[in-house]
């Protein structure tokens, strides 16, 4: 007995260095990009290895969203919600899709996986290089209609300036509001089918009261900005999101067809027995059951679409201002302009809004484990 | 049981060809771009296969990223190796040695792999510099190796936990100890876990781009943020950056392709429970 607990022990040291490391790499590090959030660290002499630091509060916060020249954050902050959005929908549905049809066992599957799973292999930095040469204008995607009798397109992909989908920044609050009234409205109606009481009690009827509340008593919500400052959706920023469809679209499909390839043939026949059709098997059988696995697909996504920084370096440089993105502006901020302080505010909220995703996520993880 | 044809599989087929296809036309633009004289290259005939065939450009980006490669060999290999044989410790202690709250010494360790890396991006840099590593290879190292260990451990836990408790068991009552049951009958069954492992890690830290840029200096760059200086003056001719993507492609797409199968059970791992 006395072994066993020595071995206990052992496990334990065994261990040890690597509980350290990360309590001091993630969470100390972390803890300290809080701290440096909150003091006016930057300019002249902020690279001295013990540089003047004072404790300011949340202004770096309060500048970034509502300061008169940080309307480039908040531009790169719609960007980075719009650029999560698209690739989330892209990726899930293109991969989905090639998964389905795999799936069917065509004849030469395991080539065609091989196809659509090596951008995934790759660099960013290598398929952003590839990419902006095949966006350039008047030549690689847009010629690409004329092969087949079409004339070619003349979209600038990655510097237009144009936008769609705008909104002034003053309304952000009762815009917030409007989004979250939609998505519990939404989520409220798909699960109206299971428990329809639930639904109405947890997710429609909030969802309504705050949807009518956004509505009639938005103009008594504190206007998030002194000055109307329109930003929408940067046109220039779909080229970037072909890309990452192109690059991720094959993990979200492997990510489906080894899903697929888990459900029994048995449930499969069953469903089919009781005269489900090919499409009724997929939409009501097979993806309803992968749930953990679109939700996985969700979290890498997003996580990607948060942090994503060498793709945009790659495609149109770090200091392009119709696509940029909070993770660029930190680099630019942090080691281009050394404002560390304001730096360091960037990656907080860029942390934070990670968080809202994965702290869920992992929180189930770990309750499942518990019980299984 | 003969295929017959179909309205589906006429569909099926054609569907997919038309994705390949247009999943293979970055790598063919790229191919033919590299291979063509840099005079030939413009915009209206960029999809045109090469008249004259020019090797090169090829040359021309090997010396001038070769240091770059060097570089990224040592930093991949060294990381690689940390981390895989850290993370299999520690998927060996998570699986099969579970202590009070080891399960949430995991999950935490867990939360360490979804954080966007900008947020610990200022403390790291303070740090090496305060130890003296900044600016080279070491340091990148040392960064790849800590922020590996949630990923590496995960898999080596999920991997670990498919060898019966039994034979541990056994390996007890025959008197053998926590580090001999590891030598003994974890680690000559855990190849595989550790082809995975090391070969997720390879193409990780081969790609890596954010911490090349902001925490080593000129000569010690690796490969992405050569390739990126390559690519990012004005005015380039696009040769040479074709070149220097397929080189900075090849390592990685050599793995993917002839060992695709331990790379997806890697890419697999990161997301979905065993």
């Amino acid at each position: 007995m006395r072994e066993a607990s020595r071995d206990r022990i052992k496990a334990f040291l065994t261990l040890l260095p690597s509980i350290v490391l990360i309590a001091i790499f993630v969470y100390g590090f972390i803890g300290n990009t809080i701290w440096t959030s909150m003091t006016d660290w930057g300019g002249s002499g902020s690279l001295a290895l013990e540089p003047e630091k004072n404790f300011i509060g949340f202004d770096n916060y309060v500048e970034l969203f509502t300061g008169f020249l940080s309307s480039g954050f908040r531009q790169d902050l719609v960007n980075a919600v719009y650029y999560s959005v698209m690739l989330l929908a892209g990726a899930i549905g293109l991969g989905m899709f090639i998964a389905i049809l795999l799936d069917r066992k065509p004849k030469g599957e395991d080539v065609l996986r091989t196809i659509f799973l090596y951008p995934m292999s790759l660099s960013f930095i290598v398929s952003g290089t590839i990419w902006r040469w095949l966006l350039a204008p008047q030549g690689g995607v847009n010629i690409l209609p004329t092969y087949v009798g079409m004339d070619p397109l003349t979209f600038d992909w990655l510097s237009s300036t144009a936008s769609i989908l705008d909104f002034n920044w003053q309304n952000l609050f009762q815009i917030l509001l409007y989004v979250a009234a939609f998505i519990l409205i939404l989520v409220g109606l798909w699960s109206l089918k299971g428990d329809s009481r639930r639904a109405v009690k947890r997710w429609l009827g909030p969802g309504i009261v705050i949807g009518a509340f956004a509505w009639l008593g938005g103009s008594l919500l504190p206007q998030a900005l002194f000055m109307e400052e329109t930003h929408g959706f940067n046109l220039a920023t779909l080229g970037i999101i072909m890309a990452t469809i192109w690059q991720y679209a094959g993990y979200t499909m492997a990510l489906y067809l080894a899903g697929f390839n888990g459900i029994s043939q048995d449930l499969r026949d069953a469903a089919m027995l009781d005269g489900a059709s090919e499409v009724g098997y997929y939409c009501h059988v097979a993806i309803p059951m992968l749930k953990p696995i679109t939700i996985s697909a969700v979290i890498i996504l997003s996580h990607i679409s948060l942090k994503m920084f060498d793709l945009i370096f790659a495609m149109t440089g770090p200091d392009n201002a119709e696509t940029g993105h909070p993770a660029l502006n930190m680099y630019l901020t942090t080691f281009r302009a050394n404002d560390f302080a304001r730096g360091a505010a960037i990656a907080i909220v860029l942390f934070l809004v990670a968080a809202m995703f994965i702290v869920p996520y992992l929180v189930s993880q770990y309750r499942q484990r518990k019980r299984g | 049981m003969t295929r017959k044809i179909t309205f589906g599989s006429v569909f099926l087929y054609g569907t997919l060809a038309v994705l390949a296809l247009l999943f293979l036309l970055p790598a063919y633009m790229a191919a033919v771009t590299a291979l063509k004289m840099p005079a030939d290259i413009s915009l209206p005939t960029a999809w045109e296969f090469p008249t004259v065939i020019n090797w090169s450009s090829f040359s021309q980006a090997i010396d001038l990223l070769k240091p770059n490669f060097v570089n990224s060999i040592i930093l991949t290999l060294c990381a690689t190796a940390g981390s895989t044989i850290l993370g299999s410790l520690n998927g060996y202690v998570f699986s099969k040695w579970k202590f009070y709250g080891s399960e949430v010494v995991f999950t935490l360790f867990l939360f360490g792999m979804f954080i966007p890396y900008q947020v610990i991006l200022i403390p790291l840099f303070q740090t090496l510099r305060a130890m003296n590593l900044y600016g080279g290879l070491p340091g990148l190292i040392l960064a790849h190796i800590v922020y590996g260990l949630p990923i590496t451990s995960l898999i080596f836990r999920n991997f670990y936990s498919q060898i019966p408790t039994a034979l541990i068991e056994s390996g007890r009552l025959d008197g053998a100890g926590f580090f001999s049951i590891y030598f003994r009958i974890v680690f000559p069954l855990s190849i595989p876990g550790f082809v995975v492992t090391s070969l997720w890690q390879f193409t990780q830290i081969w790609n890596e781009f954010l911490w090349g840029i902001c925490l080593t200096r000129h000569a010690d760059n690796p490969i992405t943020v050569g390739l990126a200086q390559l690519a990012g003056g004005q005015a380039v001719s696009w040769n040479l950056p074709m070149a220097g993507s397929i080189m900075a492609a090849v390592p990685v797409l050599a793995i993917y392709i002839f060992l695709g199968r331990y790379f997806i059970r890697g890419l697999l791992a990161g997301s979905v429970k065993e």
